[in-house]
């Protein structure tokens, strides 16, 4: 029988109605799964005793013969972007050290009320700003894979949400949570050979999620497979009053509707996306994709989303200036770090914590985003990039009277290594290229492990979906992953 | 439209964040480098085009007029740097 | 309003006033704008705060569906256009009373736009001197805490029970040319805001403030540059304000100085202004949309279930008082100043089945009687010892001859004092008008034996005396003989 670290949510959920284990035995496992995996960085803090209860309680439950949740027995780890009562948070930022948040989560409560228990906090980049973890204030997570050519350099898990997709991959968590402002769920997913998957706008509440950019921010799971993700978004998602922008709707039950037979379904690959000095390696993946899905029963047609290649310019004004006021609670005043120097008013007590406080990346952006909304330039750069926003989601909505999905890569290269892009901002911008354009519509989209490039790293392919048609973006996924046979998982050297 | 060292300090006073001199050096090609790239939007023609306001359709809620919360300045005060007497507590102000 | 033209006389002539007023309202509601604590005023520091009101990592705003209606309300009573399209906007600025870092508020989309409210100087005939002072917008903001500079040596302490408390802000044009206009327009637009029931008008709690923007000019000239002095809390500061203010340009001007557009405080101890430190970056605030927040749409019914609720507003109330009642202008606007009054004064006439027939008479007495006798006990009206009823059966004494508008006021006393009805009172203290002939008589012709010499001048024609008969028979009767059947 297959190890228990070795299974995911559906896995687990089986094993215990079987009775083949416990919910405290798979909590105990994955706790020393934790412990040993100090080396890849992924942990900003650890709660077993979290986890252990859960894992108690679900026991309890199915004792006492009652129906169990969703994510009963199911230990996950935390993107440290969901505020946890009790337990530190700090969105992997100085500005937040030693915050205890006195609330839960809409979206952590919702896994909790499941029967999911929390393993720990993961390490993300800070306040979910890169897309490699390099720019959290407390070290880089290390991905669990490396490249066959026996270099061992140390390669990024790709980002935010690299942390959840670490300890996923690594199989030292079967699930976790992750959020997507710009790609932070897909990219680090196809960086580490897992599924991830961001919902429609306002599918999940944002309700005690550490905001980024507000109009962009999705949670959703990162986990081994299609299934996996469909039960945990369910267990993720609804309507939450105290979220203005939640989407006012019933759950579907995306699981019990997962069907991968695709007839009928017209899938449209947008030229725009042939990115030039594109590897031929994605390109091929791509190809095979395609191939998959024809399989599947699903008609191919050729889409244009004319505005493409400016997604990531109009994303790059939106978000930072969305994040420079975002971030302007964070004044030293009623939580986090305090930096008073001597002598020093208020409005100097502001520069110098926040001076201390932000690392590099996020003051960047709160300089890019104070300078677009500034004075003068408010129109000529914000307003300028909420109507291309607007455009780029006709491109999307002209596309849909042609298809019912869209396929791309996930990503336009496979993992770096760490260092590699750091000190080039707009290099690594450009990994969310692919990532982007579906973000700043709110579309519903997934990543899926579809193959290894030549050095043996994962390589995914990203589905994107009509709004609230999460259904059509899993039987699709689950098309994929059930023809790729990706089996492929990173050596254990932590 | 390219921005100088006195522009950097500007915005970083905007933002409350502290900047040495050649850390402005530092940030005048960055920033220029991003906005560059950025004003690539000017390209696209947005006159007949209405600037996004809700990304997926949604209607604004009224919530009803009741109170439900409050009565928890411990937990408001949890956190604070320095509290004192059920104040956050700052350095004086002069108005 | 020619005859009160204000100007200010300086070394090179004289100067003209232009007056803006921005003022703040707090929306009465039971929770806040945007969260679901208590706007209760005086409780314990940091008690009436929530997670979302002191910003906490993740936390959003919800709105107050309530705070929507008032401030429509409150627009449709200025004849405003309502706008079914509004957003919500960030204004951007770090403050220690403004936890989030920025204020919400609406710049580019207000709920309400522009209105107009009618003022005038002269209580004696409101209509003669009239004005209309235009509103630009009354748009909803969020309050911001409170800060305390003399609890500690170094430290200011922050409370936030007010951060999040709901506001209107109207917004007037520059219509106005003298602090006596500026007073009447912020007294108007109170009695019209209390009788909507939007705003208590609290002045003294802080629940109407008003930013006064002040700038000269020679007559007819160019507009000058303005200064905003912030957060004004009394009628007379605000006249104070701008009194101080006009003359502090002109001088400026005058001595080759220029005016610089900046935000400014009042200090009542001075009596000055002066250039406030705290507000560096007013020229940057950053508005944008609050992405946490969707477009506000009103939809007709809504708009027409807060016109439906409106009550009878000042004016037309006044104008009813006016024509249909036939009060004198003077009372009218008396008693259509404050909306307790007139409820007040509109109970005493429901208890008459002909309210034309005694409105008259029951406004003078409610504006004399009534009105001095409050005035004595320092109460509001609210509060009057002497119910409408109480005071209709008086008047109603008075009206039937039972009694001279003379015991009249006698009873009243007695009915401050001991809370009795007229009717009682009368009775028990025999205070009943006489109009038995027969006893009338008696007294005259006692009256006209002690003046034999006057009866017979008033016999020779002199007709004078006879108001002296009158007089005479009256106060051998303590003024208890009904006047008519002593003639
Ligand atoms: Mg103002
Ligand atoms: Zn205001």
């Amino acid at each position: 029988m297959t190890e228990i670290f070795e299974l995911g949510i559906a896995g687990i959920r089986s094993g215990i109605d079987a009775g083949d284990f416990t919910a405290k035995q798979v909590a105990e496992t994955f706790i020393a799964r934790v412990a040993a995996a100090k080396p890849l960085n992924a942990f900003l803090v650890e709660t077993p005793d979290h986890a252990l209860a859960a894992a108690e309680a679900t026991d309890q439950a199915k004792a006492n013969g009652e129906t169990l949740g969703r994510m009963a027995g199911v230990p996950i780890g935390m993107k440290d972007l969901f505020c946890t009562e009790g337990v530190e948070t700090t969105a992997a930022s100085g500005i937040l050290k030693g915050f205890v948040p006195q609330y839960e989560s809409t979206v952590s409560s919702n896994l909790f009320r499941a029967g999911a228990g929390m393993l720990g906090k993961l390490n993300m980049d800070q306040f979910a700003m890169g897309s490699s973890n390099e720019t959290s204030a407390f070290g880089n997570v290390i991905s669990p894979w490396r490249r066959n050519d026996g270099g061992n350099s140390d390669l990024t898990p790709g980002g935010s949400s690299g942390g959840s997709a670490a300890v996923v991959s690594g199989r030292i968590a079967p699930a976790a949570t992750g959020t997507d402002t710009g790609g932070s769920i897909r990219q680090p997913a196809a960086f580490t050979g897992i599924t991830g998957f961001k919902p429609t706008y306002g599918r999940c509440s944002r309700w005690g999620t550490i905001a980024f950019a507000s109009s962009l921010d999705q949670a959703g799971p990162m986990a081994h497979d299609v299934r996996d993700c469909a039960i945990m978004l369910e267990a993720m998602a609804g309507f939450d009053a105290k979220d203005s922008t939640s989407l006012n709707l019933p759950v579907p039950d995306w699981e019990a509707a997962l069907n991968s037979n695709l007839a009928g379904k017209k899938i449209g690959i947008p030229k725009e996306y042939r990115v030039e000095n594109m590897p031929a390696e994605i390109d091929a993946l791509w190809q095979k994709g395609i191939e998959m899905l024809k399989e599947a029963g699903a008609t191919i047609v050729d889409v244009s989303l004319p505005h493409t290649k400016y997604a990531l310019p109009a994303y790059y004004i939106i978000a930072p200036a969305e994040a420079s006021s975002n971030l302007s609670r964070y004044d030293g005043v009623r939580y986090g770090l305090r930096d008073l120097p001597d002598g020093a008013g208020l409005q100097d007590m502001y520069a110098a914590t926040r001076e201390a406080g932000f690392g590099p990346e996020v003051k960047r952006r709160i300089m890019i985003g104070t300078y677009v909304l500034s004075a003068g330039y408010y129109d000529a750069y914000y307003t300028q990039a909420q109507k291309v926003r607007t455009l780029i989601s006709q491109d999307f909505d002209k596309a849909w009277n042609s298809c019912d999905l869209l396929l791309t890569p996930t990503a336009p290269s496979a993992a770096f290594g760490l260092g590699e892009k750091s000190d080039d901002p707009l290099a690594m911008y450009l990994n969310d290229v692919f990532t982007v354009p579906s973000s700043l519509a709110g579309l519903p989209a997934m990543s899926v492990p579809a193959g290894l490039d030549g050095k043996g790293l994962p390589l995914g392919l990203q589905i994107i979906g009509k709004a609230l048609d999460e259904q059509s973006v899993f039987n699709a996924g689950l098309a994929i992953e059930e023809r790729a046979g990706f089996v492929a998982k990173p050596e254990q050297w932590w | 439209m390219s921005i100088d060292k006195q522009t950097v300090k500007k915005i970083a006073s905007l933002s409350r964040i502290a900047i040495t001199d050649a850390e402005a050096d530092a940030f005048v090609p960055e920033l220029n480098q991003i906005l560059g790239w950025v004003e690539q939007l000017g390209e696209v023609d947005c006159s007949k085009v209405e600037p996004m306001t809700a990304v997926i359709a949604n209607k604004l809620r009224l919530r009803d007029d009741v109170v439900t919360d409050g009565e928890i300045r411990d937990r408001i005060l949890a956190n604070a740097p320095m509290a004192d007497h059920g104040f956050f507590a700052v350095p004086k102000v002069i108005e | 309003m020619t005859e009160s033209t204000y100007r200010i006389q300086g070394g090179t002539g004289e100067w003209e006033v232009v007056i803006g007023l921005e003022v703040h309202a707090q929306i009465t509601s039971e929770s806040k704008l945007f969260s679901g604590a208590s706007t209760e005023f005086g409780a314990e520091p940091n008690t009436q705060v929530s997670l979302v009101d002191a910003a906490m990592p993740g936390m959003l705003p919800t709105l107050n569906g309530e705070c929507v209606r008032q401030a429509v309300r409150t627009g449709l009573a200025i004849n405003a256009q309502i706008n079914k399209y509004s957003r919500f906007d960030r204004k951007n600025y770090f403050y220690a009373d403004l936890p989030q870092g920025y204020q919400i508020s609406q710049l580019y989309h207000p709920i309400v736009g522009e209105g107009v409210i009618q003022i005038s100087l002269n209580e004696k005939d409101p209509d003669a001197h009239g004005k209309a002072i235009g509103v630009e917008r009354i748009h909803i903001e969020q309050d911001a805490g409170k800060l305390m500079h003399d609890q500690h040596p170094t430290m200011s302490y922050v409370d936030l029970n007010r951060c999040g408390v709901a506001l209107m802000e109207i917004v007037s044009k520059p219509d106005m040319t003298s602090p006596k206009e500026a007073a009447a327009y912020v007294r108007k637009l109170r009695s019209i805001l209390r009788y909507v029931g939007s705003c208590d008008g609290n002045m003294e709690q802080g629940s109407m403030r008003a930013d006064v923007n002040v700038s000269v000019r020679k007559p007819g000239g160019e507009l000058g540059t303005r200064t905003e002095t912030k957060n004004v809390n009394s009628m007379r500061f605000i006249q104070q304000v701008i009194e101080y203010e006009a003359q502090r340009q002109v001088d400026l001007i005058e001595d080759g100085g220029t005016v610089v557009q900046e935000t400014r405080l009042f200090d009542p101890d001075k009596n000055e202004t002066r250039s406030m430190r705290s507000k560096e970056d007013a020229h940057d605030y950053r508005y944008f949309p609050d992405p946490d927040l969707l477009p506000l749409e009103l939809d007709d019914d809504f708009i027409f279930d807060c016109k439906a609720s409106l009550p009878e507003l000042p004016d037309e109330k006044r104008a009813r008082y006016k024509n249909v009642l036939g009060l004198s202008p003077y009372n009218a606007a008396v008693l259509t100043a404050e909306h307790e009054t007139a409820l007040w004064f509109e109970q005493l006439l429901d208890i008459s089945d002909e309210p034309e027939k005694i409105a008259s008479s029951a406004a003078n007495w409610v504006t004399s009687e009534l009105f001095g006798a409050l005035n004595r006990m320092g109460v509001g009206i609210e509060n009057s010892p002497v119910s409408p009823a109480q005071a209709a059966e008086l008047l109603s004494l008075v009206a039937d001859g039972t009694i001279s508008g003379k015991i009249a006021k006698q009873v009243f006393e007695i009915m401050l004092e001991t809370g009795d009805g007229a009717k009682k009172i009368v009775e028990e203290q025999g205070l009943v008008q006489e109009s038995d002939t027969g006893a009338i008589e008696k007294v005259i012709a006692e009256v006209m034996a002690a003046n034999e010499d006057k009866v017979a001048q008033y016999r020779d024609g002199k007709d004078k005396l006879f108001g002296f008969f009158v007089g005479q028979t009256m106060k051998a009767m303590q003024g208890k003989a009904n006047p008519q059947v002593v003639n």
